[in-house]
C-alpha cells in the first residue's frame, strides 16, 4: 500500500475544491476520509502555499484591456509607441529581412569548428543555460520530481557536470517542482529557477481572463519565470493591438505580492508567424511590451527553434542594446537535440549578440533530450572513448 | 525647254542633323565614265568625336526603347527605303556603272535585310539570353544588351554600296547600339541618301551617324576613342584593320576583325557580335 | 577565457601527397622545363611547399605541339558523348579529392580553408560537371549545327583562384572539343599540377591537356605569340589584358578576356540591412579582396550611411584573421609579398588624399603576408582607392541620394565587371540592374558564382562570357565577335 502524504492529500483535496468545485462532504468521499479531514486538509492547503488566492479587481482589468488602441508601457512610450497607430508604424518601419542572406549568415556561422578546450567550456556552459524542460499531458509529479533530480545533478557519475538554469513545466507542475527543488530553486544563476508556461500553452486559444488566472496560477505556485505564448492568429490577421496588450496584461499578471515579479519569455511560435519580417516584427512588438526574453517555439509545432531564426532575434536583442543600453534575452526551444547544434547556437549569441549574452539571465536552450547528448559529449572528452546512451540517466 | 537640275549637296549626318565636315574639306566624286557628280565631304577627327558625343548622347534613349519599338523602327526605314528605291538604283547606276537589275536587286536586299532584323528586335532577347538553373535559391537570368557605341567601317566592295551600309548598321542598331558609320569611300553618295532616309524615319537624332571621306585617316581615331565600346573593321583594309585592333586594346573595345563577316551579311551572331550579356542574380523566398 | 577564443582548429595537411619538384606536364609526360625553376611558398608561413620547374619559349612550343597532336589525331575525332564522359569522370575524381585539394589551395594561395573546402573545390567540380552535359549537345547552344571546334586554347589563368580558375577554362575547352595548354600564375602552381594526376586518373588522352607553370613575361608572353593557338584566354589584369589585346591585333587567334573590377555595392534604405552588411562583408573581405567582382565601393544611400558603416565595423571585429588552414579563419594571408606591398601603397595614397582609414584591430601573425581588413570612409569619387582596383581587403565608402546618382556613381568607372543592389523594392531593383553598366549583378546578394550562370565583364573588364552556354560558345566557331 501506498503512503500518501498530508501534504499530497491536501493538494489533491485543493483541486478537487477550488478546480472542481466540489464540496466537502464529496471530496471525503472521493479521498476515502471524513469531511473534518477534508476541511483541515484544505486549511493546510492555504497555509502552505499550495492554493493561492489572489483578488482581482475588474477595474483593474479593465485598465490592462482597453476597449481600442494599446497599454503604453513604459519602453514603447520612450520610442513613441503611444498607440495602435503608433505601434504599427513603429513595426511596418522596421528593415526588412531577406531570408536568403539570413539563412546564408547561420549557415556560416555553422561552420565554426569548437575544439578542445573550447569545446569542453562551450559543454558545459550549454548545461547551465538549459530550461530542462517537460510539456506532456502524461506529466506526473513523480516525472517532475525526476526532472528536477537531473536539474540538480545532471550526471550523477560526474559531480563536475554543472546545474542547469531552470526547469521548465505546466503550471499544475510548478509546485511539485518547487517542493522537489527545495534549496536548489533561485533564478537561473543563484539557483535553479522554476518556468511554467502559462496563457493557455500551447495555442494560447482562450480568454485573456483565463490566460491571466493561468499565469497568477503558476507565479503564486512559486513559478520564478513565466513563458507565455502570443496570440499568432491576432498577429497574423493584424490585431497587433491585441498580442501587445496581452504581452502587457501578462507581464503585469507576473508581479507577486512583494512588489517582485517572475521574468516573462515571450514564445512567438516562430513555425506559425512564418516569415522572418513577422518573426522580426514580433521581436520588437514583445520587447516593447515588456517582454525580458522572446522565445522562438512551445515546441508542439514544427519548425521549432532554427538557428537563422535565433540569428534574427539576436539581432533584435543587439540592436535594443545599442539603443537603450538594456540586455533583452533569447530563449531557442523545441528541435535542439545534439551538442553539436547547441554549439552553433552559442557562436550565434557571441558572434551576433555578444558573449555578454551567453549567461542565463539572458540566453536559455528550451530543451529536453540535449542536456543527454551534451553529457555524452563530455564523457567524451574526459575518458577519451565515445559513451553510449545507457551511461546517461533517463529523465 | 530645257532645266537646269539641282545638285545635291552631300554633307555629313551627325546627330540627326547634316553638318558640312568642320575641316571645310570635300572629295569629289565622278562616274565610272569620268563625269562630276558631287564634292562630298571629308569629314576629320573631330568629325568622328562629334559624331561619337551625339551617338553617347542618343544611346540610353534607343537602348531604353522597347524592342517593339525598335523594330517598328526599322521596319520604317525599310518603308521609307522602298518609297526612296528607284532613287537609290539611279544612284548606283550612275555612281557604279552597275546594271539597273542589279542595283534593284541590291537595294531589295538591303530594305530586306532592314525588315529581318526588325522582327529580330523583341525576339533576340530570348534566343541569345535566358534563365539559369543555378544551384541556390536564386533567380538568375541572363540578358543581352547592347555595348552602346559602336564604330563601323563600312564595306567597301562592288555590289555594296548601299547593301554593305545596311548590313553594317542593321545588326547594331537591332539590339539599341548607337553607331558612328564610315562610310565606304566607293559609295559616299548612296550612304549619304541613305541617311536622308534615316533622317525621315523616326530613327531618334544621333543613333546614326554617318561619316564620308578617308577611313584610314579616321578609323584609328574611333578605334583608339575612350567612349567607343565596339568597333567592326568589316570594310577596313588589312594594315588599317591591325592598326585600329591595337589602339582598341588600349580600352578593350570589342573588335570584328575583317573576314569576321561577309560584307553583306546578315546573322545572328553579327547582332550578337555587339552585345554585352548581363547576369542578375536575386534571392528568392517567402521572407 | 573569453567564448570567442576559439581553440585552434587547423585542418590536417597529412591529406596531402605532395611531390618536393614537380615537372611540366606536356603530352601526358612529366617534363623538366627549361625556363629554371622557382619555389612554391605558402604566403602564410613564408615556407616552401615545392620546387616548381618553368617553362621557356621551346616548352610552349612542346605543348603547343601536344596539344596540336592530340587535337589532330584523338580529340577532334572522338564523339562528343564520350568527350563528356572523360569530363564526368574529372568531376568525380575531384570530388573525391575534394579534401586533399582543398588543404593544397589553401596552402599554396592563403585563403581560408572554409572557403576552399565550401567554395572553391566544390565548384570547380561542379564546374566540369556542368560542361561534361554540354560535350554531345553543341547542337544546342544556338550557334547552329555542328559548331566546330577552335583548336588548340592557350590558357592563362591567375593566382586569386587557382583551381577554379582553371577548371572555368578547361572544362569548356575540352567540352567543346579542343585541347588546351594552361599556364598557372606564379605563385599557385600546385593545385594545377595536382590536376594533371586527375587527367591521368580519368585516361584522358595524352595531350589534351598540358600544364606549363612559368612567369607571365616568358611562358605566358610565348604561349600567346606562339601561331599554333587557335585562342586565348585569360584571366588577370586589365594591364596584361590590354597587351594581350594589342600582341594579337591582326592574328586569327580568338580572345576572351576576364580583367579587373571596381564593383559598386549599393544600398538603398529599405535594404535588409543586417543582411546588406553581410553581403558587403563577403563582397569585399571574400578571399581577402583578391576578387576581381569584388565590391570595392560601396554606395551607400546617405540617410542610412551611418548605421551601415556602425554595423558594418561592428561586424568587422568579429572577423578572424589568421591560418588559412584553420576552420575558423574568415581572413587569411595575401598572396604574395608584390600584392601586399601594392595593397599598402595604394591604402597609404588613399589616406593620404583625404579619406579616413578605419582598421580592424587584429594581431597579425609574425611570419607571411598579411593585411588589415581596411574601410575607407569620407571617400570622394577621385580619391585613388575609388578608382582603381585595389584587390584586397579594403572598402571605400561613398554615399548617394537619389537611385539616379547612385547609377551615376556606380557606372563612372572604366570598368564593369560586377555590382551589387541592396533593396527591398522589387521594381527599383530591375530597373537599377537594368542601368548598371556590369556584366554581374547581384541583388539582395553578392559573389554567388554557378557553372551555368555566365559570368564575364562591360568595357574594361574584358569580353567574352565563362559559365553556360555563352561560355561554351567562347570555344567554338561562330561563338563571337572574335
Amino acid at each position: 500500500m501506498i503512503e500518501i502524504s498530508d501534504t499530497e492529500l491536501a493538494l489533491r483535496a485543493a483541486r478537487l475544491y477550488y478546480d472542481d468545485g466540489k464540496t466537502q462532504d464529496e471530496i471525503g468521499d472521493i479521498l476515502g476520509i471524513t469531511r473534518w479531514k477534508a476541511g483541515r486538509l484544505l486549511a493546510l492547503a492555504r497555509e502552505s502555499g499550495i492554493v493561492a488566492i489572489s483578488i482581482v479587481d475588474s477595474a483593474d482589468d479593465a485598465e490592462i484591456r482597453p476597449i481600442s488602441g494599446i497599454t503604453a508601457t513604459d519602453r514603447s512610450r520612450a520610442h513613441g509607441v503611444t498607440d495602435s497607430a503608433s505601434l504599427r508604424a513603429f513595426l511596418c518601419g522596421l528593415a526588412a529581412v531577406d531570408a536568403i542572406g539570413l539563412e546564408e549568415r547561420a549557415a556560416r556561422l555553422a561552420t565554426r569548428s569548437i575544439k578542445n578546450d573550447s569545446k569542453r567550456a562551450a559543454l558545459d556552459t550549454i548545461i547551465r543555460l538549459i530550461d530542462l524542460t517537460t510539456l506532456e499531458g502524461a506529466d506526473t509529479p513523480g516525472k517532475v520530481r525526476s526532472l528536477v533530480r537531473k536539474a540538480i545533478l545532471p550526471d550523477p557519475a560526474d559531480p563536475t557536470a554543472p546545474r542547469v538554469a531552470a526547469v521548465c513545466v505546466y503550471p499544475d507542475m510548478v509546485q511539485h517542482a518547487v517542493a522537489a527543488l527545495g534549496s536548489h530553486k533561485g533564478d537561473g544563476v543563484t539557483g535553479i529557477g522554476v518556468a511554467s508556461v502559462a496563457t493557455a500553452f500551447p495555442s494560447g486559444r482562450s480568454t485573456l481572463e483565463i490566460k491571466l488566472a493561468d499565469t497568477r496560477y503558476a507565479v503564486a505556485q512559486g513559478a520564478t519565470e513565466i513563458d507565455m505564448v502570443i496570440d499568432r492568429g491576432a498577429f497574423l490577421s493584424g490585431d497587433l493591438d491585441t498580442v501587445f496588450n496581452e504581452i502587457v496584461a501578462v507581464h503585469r499578471a507576473c508581479g507577486r505580492a512583494d512588489g517582485t515579479r517572475a521574468h516573462l519569455k515571450v514564445i512567438f511560435e516562430t513555425g506559425e508567424l512564418r516569415t522572418y519580417d513577422n518573426i522580426k516584427r514580433a521581436s520588437w512588438l514583445a520587447i516593447l511590451a515588456g517582454a525580458d526574453f522572446i522565445k522562438t517555439s512551445t515546441g508542439k509545432v514544427q519548425p521549432a527553434a532554427t538557428l537563422p531564426t535565433t540569428v534574427l532575434m539576436l539581432e533584435v536583442v543587439r540592436d535594443w542594446f545599442n539603443l537603450t543600453g538594456e540586455r533583452i534575452g533569447v530563449k531557442p526551444a523545441g528541435g535542439i537535440r545534439q551538442s553539436k547544434d547547441a554549439i552553433r547556437y552559442l557562436v550565434a549569441v557571441a558572434e551576433v549578440a555578444g558573449e555578454e549574452w551567453i549567461d542565463p539571465h539572458l540566453f536559455r536552450f528550451g530543451a529536453s533530450s540535449l542536456l543527454n547528448d551534451v553529457l555524452l559529449q563530455r564523457q567524451k572528452m574526459t575518458t577519451g572513448h565515445y559513451s553510449g546512451p545507457d551511461y546517461v540517466t533517463v529523465d | 525647254m530645257s532645266r537646269l537640275a539641282i545638285p545635291k549637296t552631300y554633307k555629313l549626318f551627325i546627330g540627326g542633323k547634316f553638318p558640312r565636315s568642320e575641316s571645310g574639306r570635300t572629295t569629289e566624286v565622278s562616274s565610272p565614265t569620268g563625269s562630276f557628280i558631287a564634292n562630298v565631304a571629308k569629314a576629320s577627327r573631330k568629325d568622328a568625336r562629334d559624331a561619337v558625343v551625339a551617338a553617347r548622347a542618343a544611346w540610353s534613349g534607343w537602348a531604353g526603347a522597347s524592342a517593339y519599338n525598335r523594330g517598328q523602327v526599322l521596319y520604317r526605314v525599310a518603308e521609307m527605303l522602298e518609297g526612296r528605291l528607284d532613287q537609290f538604283v539611279a544612284e548606283i547606276v550612275e555612281s557604279t556603272g552597275a546594271k539597273p537589275a542589279d542595283a534593284r536587286a541590291e537595294v531589295s536586299a538591303a530594305i530586306d535585310c532592314l525588315v529581318w532584323h526588325a522582327g529580330w528586335t523583341d525576339k533576340f532577347a530570348q534566343v541569345h539570353g535566358g534563365a539559369n538553373p543555378v544551384a541556390g535559391p536564386f533567380f538568375n537570368l541572363s540578358v543581352p544588351e547592347s555595348t552602346g557605341v559602336v564604330a563601323l567601317v563600312a564595306p567597301s566592295v562592288a555590289g555594296s554600296s548601299l547593301l554593305g551600309l545596311v548590313s553594317s548598321i542593321a545588326p547594331a542598331l537591332t539590339t539599341g547600339n548607337a553607331v558612328v558609320v564610315l562610310a565606304s569611300e566607293l559609295a559616299p553618295c548612296a550612304a549619304m541618301t541613305f541617311a536622308e532616309v534615316l533622317a525621315t524615319s523616326d530613327v531618334p537624332g544621333g543613333v546614326v551617324n554617318i561619316l564620308t571621306g578617308s577611313v584610314d585617316e579616321v578609323a584609328p581615331w574611333l578605334a583608339s576613342h575612350a567612349d567607343v565600346n565596339a568597333i567592326d573593321l568589316t570594310g577596313a583594309g588589312r594594315e588599317i584593320a591591325v592598326e585600329c585592333e591595337r589602339a582598341a586594346a588600349e580600352t578593350l573595345m570589342r573588335v570584328v576583325r575583317p573576314g569576321t563577316f561577309g560584307p553583306t551579311e546578315s546573322a545572328f551572331n553579327r547582332i550578337a557580335a555587339f552585345v554585352e550579356i548581363k547576369t542578375v542574380w536575386h534571392t528568392k523566398s517567402l521572407a | 577565457m573569453s567564448f570567442r577564443d576559439y581553440a585552434p582548429a587547423p585542418e590536417s595537411t597529412a591529406i596531402l601527397n605532395l611531390r618536393p619538384s614537380y615537372a611540366l606536364y606536356i603530352g601526358g609526360e612529366w617534363t623538366d622545363g627549361r625556363g629554371g625553376s622557382m619555389t612554391t611558398i605558402s604566403p602564410a608561413t613564408e615556407k616552401s611547399i615545392a620546387e616548381i620547374s618553368l617553362a621557356d619559349a621551346s616548352d610552349i612550343d612542346r605543348a603547343v605541339a601536344a596539344a596540336r597532336k592530340s587535337y589532330d589525331t584523338v580529340w577532334s575525332r572522338m564523339s562528343g558523348a564520350e568527350r563528356g564522359k572523360y569530363l564526368f569522370r574529372i568531376a568525380r575524381l575531384i570530388q573525391e579529392r575534394a579534401r586533399e585539394f582543398a588543404v593544397a589551395e589553401t596552402l599554396d594561395n592563403g585563403k581560408p580553408i572554409r572557403e576552399t573546402r565550401d567554395i572553391d573545390i566544390p565548384l570547380v567540380a561542379a564546374w566540369f560537371f556542368h560542361y561534361a552535359g554540354w560535350a554531345d549537345k553543341l547542337d544546342y547552344a544556338g550557334l547552329g549545327p555542328n559548331p566546330s571546334a577552335l583548336g588548340v586554347a592557350g590558357q592563362i589563368i591567375p593566382w586569386n583562384f587557382p583551381l577554379l580558375m582553371l577548371a572555368w577554362k578547361v572544362a569548356p575547352a575540352l567540352a567543346a572539343g579542343n585541347t588546351v595548354v594552361l599556364k598557372p600564375a606564379e605563385t599557385t602552381p600546385l593545385t594545377a599540377l595536382m590536376f594533371a594526376d586527375i587527367c591521368e586518373q580519368a585516361g584522358l588522352p595524352a595531350g589534351v591537356v598540358n600544364i606549363v607553370p612559368g612567369l607571365g613575361g616568358v611562358a605566358g608572353q610565348a604561349l600567346v605569340e606562339h601561331a599554333g593557338v587557335n585562342k586565348i584566354a585569360f584571366t588577370g589584369s586589365t594591364g596584361v589584358g590590354r597587351q594581350i589585346a594589342r600582341t594579337l591585333a591582326g592574328s586569327e587567334t580568338r580572345v576572351t578576356l576576364e580583367l579587373g573590377g571596381k564593383g559598386a555595392n549599393i544600398v538603398f534604405d529599405d535594404a535588409a540591412i543586417d543582411e546588406a552588411v553581410e553581403g558587403i562583408i563577403t563582397g569585399i573581405f571574400f578571399n581577402q579582396g583578391h576578387v576581381c567582382c569584388a565590391g570595392s565601393r560601396l554606395l551607400v544611400q546617405e540617410n542610412i550611411q551611418d548605421e551601415v558603416v556602425e554595423k558594418l565595423t561592428r561586424r568587422l571585429s568579429t572577423l578572424r584573421l589568421g591560418d588559412p588552414l584553420d576552420k575558423n579563419t574568415d581572413i587569411g594571408a595575401v598572396n604574395s609579398k608584390e600584392q601586399l606591398a601594392r595593397i599598402t601603397a595604394i591604402t597609404a595614397t588613399g589616406e593620404a588624399e583625404g579619406a579616413n582609414r578605419w582598421t580592424l584591430d587584429c594581431e597579425l601573425p609574425s611570419k607571411g603576408f598579411w593585411f588589415r581588413p581596411t574601410i575607407f570612409t569620407n571617400v570622394t569619387t577621385s580619391n585613388t582607392v575609388a578608382r582603381d582596383e585595389i584587390f584586397g581587403p579594403v572598402l571605400s565608402v561613398l554615399s548617394f541620394r537619389t537611385p539616379d546618382e547612385a547609377i551615376v556613381k556606380a557606372n563612372n568607372t572604366p570598368y564593369g565587371l560586377s555590382a551589387g543592389i541592396w533593396t527591398q523594392n522589387a521594381s527599383r531593383m530591375l530597373r537599377v540592374a537594368d542601368s548598371l553598366r556590369a556584366g554581374v549583378v547581384w541583388a539582395n546578394t553578392f559573389n554567388q558564382f554557378d557553372p551555368t550562370s555566365p559570368f564575364g565583364g562591360y568595357k574594361e573588364s574584358g569580353y567574352g562570357r565563362e559559365g553556360g552556354r555563352h561560355g561554351l560558345a567562347a570555344y567554338l566557331a561562330n561563338g563571337g565577335a572574335r
